[in-house]
């Protein structure tokens, strides 16, 4: 009995609660991005994209179909059921093992990133992050790493040699440009000095973003040390956005799948529900690494002139609302700030030619490591000799 | 035979990379913006939009028969469009006209016509070949069906679409 009075019940039914609603926010995201993706290509390209699904409400007895906004909105939910029901072919050359465990390896990396990543202030008082771990970035670097497992192993157990290439390529790709990822925001945790996401927030929502000094609460004048700072700050953002765009496979970094050599890459042998893990995998990673931008860059929930979940801060007459409309409107900012990201990850996917595989390991091992490295010793001096 | 590329001159502006990108992400948004704003208009909305309108005269669609202005059959059957007809398409079963009858010179008349339109390449072979001018190519494009059999036009299929068209007949001349 003792056991379960001792038992947390409250943190594990929020826990619970919050897992639920993130998981149901990020895989809605996922397919919107996808449907946005479409639509934002098709624009760029002077055509129009998916514009007819609607949805189809006349089935339930209304008079008419629903179809809002530029129509196509119901295409997400019909792709994710032509993917559920096709036919999951797995080929006789394969290892079934590896084969198997590959897709659930790749998805499953990427969403258990997703726990530490601070999205919204307090809600009621609770705090709006599924684990609040003092290793918040290091966390994340270690599962996406992992997450190239899923795509080594579908490269090789697939069998096939367009998909062990796009495995091979990927693997080294990661390789090169976590080391980018990892020692670009070093001069972050230099400045800050913790690694916990949800203090780099809130310091974020005292002190302006890390990025925009000048959003301090409201609009105010930075200090000397923060516009010095500003500099190594912005040299670490633009590297960690380049790195990030590699580790989650997009364009100009699209090696793995480059449909054009590889056939389709390394899920070249995978249909149906596996191909479509893969799929939501790589968005998910996408909306995975914006939220670790948006946190670590740009404020993370933070809005200038708006109070947070308790109700601090922000302008004084906002303050009549109740806090937890605060808090839901932080939940939205942050997500808003995201999918702001996302359009830009699409918006570049759809301007730029891929890579030669050279250029890539070039621009990797002899730019954005030695530029990265700099900067660490830079952050330092400035830190060390610039009064605060 | 190897040769040798000669790589273009770079500015050291253009060998930054990251201005040019930024210039690429322009011209990109500038697309982006007309198309969203109606500025371009390139794609037609097939079903809703259609270029009937703008279709030239010249335009080779479904292949039909058509009738004279008395409502007679045009088609004598001799057989040259389905003899001439490269993937044979056509395929016509003629009868013969009785000795009694006051038409009895023409001889024959279609008793059967059908046209494949799955096998049809709209070449307007048919029509071209035709020495009653019987059998015209018409402007429709849109041919569908459920099944093979729907897509075989049959005889009054044929007329249904080709209609009735004015001007000498020599077949239901009768000083030819």
């Amino acid at each position: 009995m003792d056991l379960i009075y001792s038992i947390d019940w409250i943190l594990i039914l929020t826990s619970i609660a919050k897992t639920i609603a993130v998981l149901v926010i990020v895989l809605t995201m996922v397919s919107y991005t996808v449907y946005a993706e479409r639509r934002v290509c098709a624009l760029i390209q002077d055509r129009l994209g998916p514009n007819r699904v609607g949805f189809p409400v006349t089935l339930f007895g209304a008079k008419k179909d629903f179809s809002p906004f530029l129509g196509g909105l119901g295409q997400p939910i019909a792709d994710a059921v032509k993917l559920l029901l096709k036919e999951d072919f797995t080929p006789a050359h394969v290892n079934k093992f590896y084969y198997w465990i590959a897709p659930a390896l790749g998805i499953g990396a990427v969403i258990v990133s997703l726990a530490v990543i601070p999205f919204g202030s307090t809600l009621f008082g609770f705090p709006m992050c599924i684990a609040n771990v003092n290793i918040g970035p290091l966390f994340i670097f270690a599962f996406s790493s992992l997450g190239v497992y899923g795509i080594v192993l579908a490269g090789w157990s697939s069998n096939s040699k367009y998909s062990f290439l796009g495995g091979i390529r990927s693997s080294s790709q990661m390789i090169s440009y976590e080391l980018c990822l990892g020692l670009s925001v070093i001069p972050l945790f230099l400045i800050l000095g913790t690694l916990n996401l949800t203090d780099i927030v809130n310091y974020q929502a005292k002190n302006g973003w890390l990025l925009l000094p000048l959003l301090k609460g409201g609009i105010g004048f930075p200090h000397l040390s923060q516009i010095v700072l500003w500099i190594p700050i912005f040299i670490s953002f633009v590297i960690f956005t380049i790195s990030m765009f590699a580790e989650t496979n997009r364009l100009p970094f699209d090696l793995p799948e480059a449909e054009q050599e590889l056939v389709g890459g390394y899920h070249t042998e995978y249909s149906s529900m596996k191909f479509a893990l893969f799929f939501l995998g790589e968005y998910a990673a996408m909306i995975a690494g914006s939220s670790l931008i948006v946190t670590l860059f740009l404020g993370g929930w933070s809005c200038p002139f708006i109070p947070d979940g308790a109700g601090n801060g922000g302008l004084e007459f906002l303050h009549i609302f109740p806090a937890p409309i605060w808090g839901l409107v932080n939940i939205a900012v942050f997500f808003g700030k995201v999918a702001l990201l996302l359009l830009f990850f699409i918006w570049v996917r759809w301007t730029l030619p891929r890579f030669r595989y050279d250029q890539l390991m070039r621009l990797g091992w002899i730019f954005f490591f030695e530029i990265a490295l700099a900067n660490v010793f830079l952050t330092a001096f400035i830190l060390a000799f610039i009064p605060k | 035979m190897a040769y040798t590329v000669t790589r273009p001159k770079l500015t050291i502006w253009e060998k930054m990379y990251l201005p040019q990108v930024v210039g690429g992400l322009i011209i990109t948004l500038r697309h982006f913006k007309n198309m969203i704003t109606g500025k371009t208009r390139v794609v037609m909305q097939y079903p809703e939009e259609k270029w009937d309108t703008s279709m030239p005269p010249y335009y080779r669609g479904a292949p039909a028969l058509v009738k004279d202005e008395k409502g007679r059959e045009r088609c004598v059957a001799c057989q040259m469009c389905e003899f001439i007809c490269p993937p044979r398409a056509i395929r016509i079963h003629p009868g013969e006209l009785p000795a009694e009858s006051k038409w009895s010179k023409v001889e024959k008349f279609p008793q059967a016509f059908d046209i494949d339109m799955t096998r049809c390449i709209y070449c307007g072979m048919c029509e071209e070949v035709c020495p009653e001018q019987a059998i015209f190519l018409r402007k429709d494009y849109a041919i569908t069906g459920f099944s093979r059999d729907q897509m075989v036009h049959d005889k009054k299929k044929l007329y249904e679409i080709g209609g009735t068209l004015e001007g000498l007949v020599f077949k239901w001349n009768p000083l030819k």
